[in-house]
């Protein structure tokens, strides 16, 4: 999913990062009303993790790949806002120094993966779980819901970005100057790799991960139980 | 940082010796072939693209490997695990710095 240099056209891609900077610094306010310093560690970690978790390529048949992001999961354990400036600065640090998705299509990048995945995913978990506690059966269920969900809409945003390139920026002969593929070509390939493997997977490492979180430190989640769905926090860890 | 948390940054660590399970697919990522995989792939490489592709050439561990280090899978797992190795001291140690801003 990660978008690299040359698929976007400039008009594309720079108005994506002029849209990530306001949305990174909103990120940081919130995380600087909200987080406290020993929620920090579980920030970096999580960061970390989210990195890591996408180095895993999943084999597609047909000779592509894909992989999880993990972006949901932290979403739930720290808040979107958190987990938007996480998975920016993995996705920042994956382009510069493993040259994996673009420089100019960092803001495209990091507006999917760090900003509507999380997102999507927090307010899917928070919908599907409802009352219930944090560490019940339905916790579970919903968090693997919104991985699912998360990951899906993310890879549906990328395949209109790139796909959209071939309608809108053609050369005088008619050829694509950038994506070469039409929209539906688009949508088709990155929905079915999406849907059918990534997407489970992510469900998975959602789930999973929150399981382990509630199992080693149940702490870091019933502080969030207080968390009702007005948004008011009464507990030690506040979601941001 | 690591004493509080520490089956955390175990699990991380298992993440980190368990990647080059990634590596078993090695098929390119709909949507991210490089220029030279373009060729093949769609027939012809559009000029914007060929443009702007090479923007940034500097990436020290490019496809998480050490450059001419890729010639068995042993190596590219050890180049693997490296860049995981780098990767999340470089993201675990930028996200640090907020206990720097936020409050105690």
């Amino acid at each position: 999913m990660h978008i690299p240099d040359g698929y976007l056209s400039p008009q594309t891609a720079v108005p994506f990062i002029a849209l990530m900077v306001p949305v990174w610094g909103v990120a940081v306010k919130k995380v600087q009303e909200k987080l406290k310093k020993k929620d920090v560690p579980v920030l970096s970690i999580a960061a970390a993790f989210s990195f890591t978790i996408m180095m895993f390529n999943l084999p597609i048949p047909g000779g592509s790949s894909a992989h999880a992001v993990g972006a949901v999961l932290l979403a739930i354990l720290l808040g979107p806002w958190a987990a938007c400036l996480g998975v920016s600065v993995a996705l920042i640090i994956q382009a510069l120094v493993f040259g994996d998705g673009g420089i100019l299509a960092i803001g495209a990048n990091c507006f999917n993966m760090g900003l509507v995945m999380p997102m999507v995913g927090y307010y899917v978990y928070k919908l599907v779980k409802g009352s219930s506690d944090e560490r019940s059966g339905r916790a579970l269920i919903a968090a693997a819901i919104a991985g699912y969900v998360g990951l899906n809409v993310a890879a549906l945003f990328t395949a209109l970005e790139f796909g959209s390139q071939y309608h809108l920026f053609q050369a005088a002969d008619g050829t694509p100057l950038y994506f070469m593929y039409p929209i539906k070509v688009a949508v088709a390939a990155m929905m079915s790799e999406h849907l059918l493997l990534a997407g489970p997977v992510e469900a998975l490492v959602t789930a999973l991960g929150l399981r382990f979180v509630g199992s080693t430190y149940p702490h870091l989640l019933l502080e969030s139980a207080s968390f009702d769905k007005f948004g008011k926090n009464s507990g030690v860890i506040n979601h941001v | 940082m690591f004493k509080n948390f520490s089956k955390l940054w175990l699990a991380l660590g298992v993440f980190i010796i368990l990647s080059p399970l990634g590596l078993i697919a090695t098929g390119t990522a709909f949507g991210e072939w490089g220029v030279d995989e373009l060729q093949e792939e769609a027939g012809f490489i559009p000029a914007g693209l060929e443009r702007l592709a090479d923007l940034w050439t500097h990436a020290p561990l490019a496809d998480y490997g050490i450059a001419g280090f890729d010639a068995s899978f042993i190596q590219s797992a050890a180049g693997y695990i490296l860049s995981a190795v780098v990767g999340v001291v470089l993201v675990a140690g930028i996200m640090s710095f907020f206990s720097k801003i936020v409050k105690d």
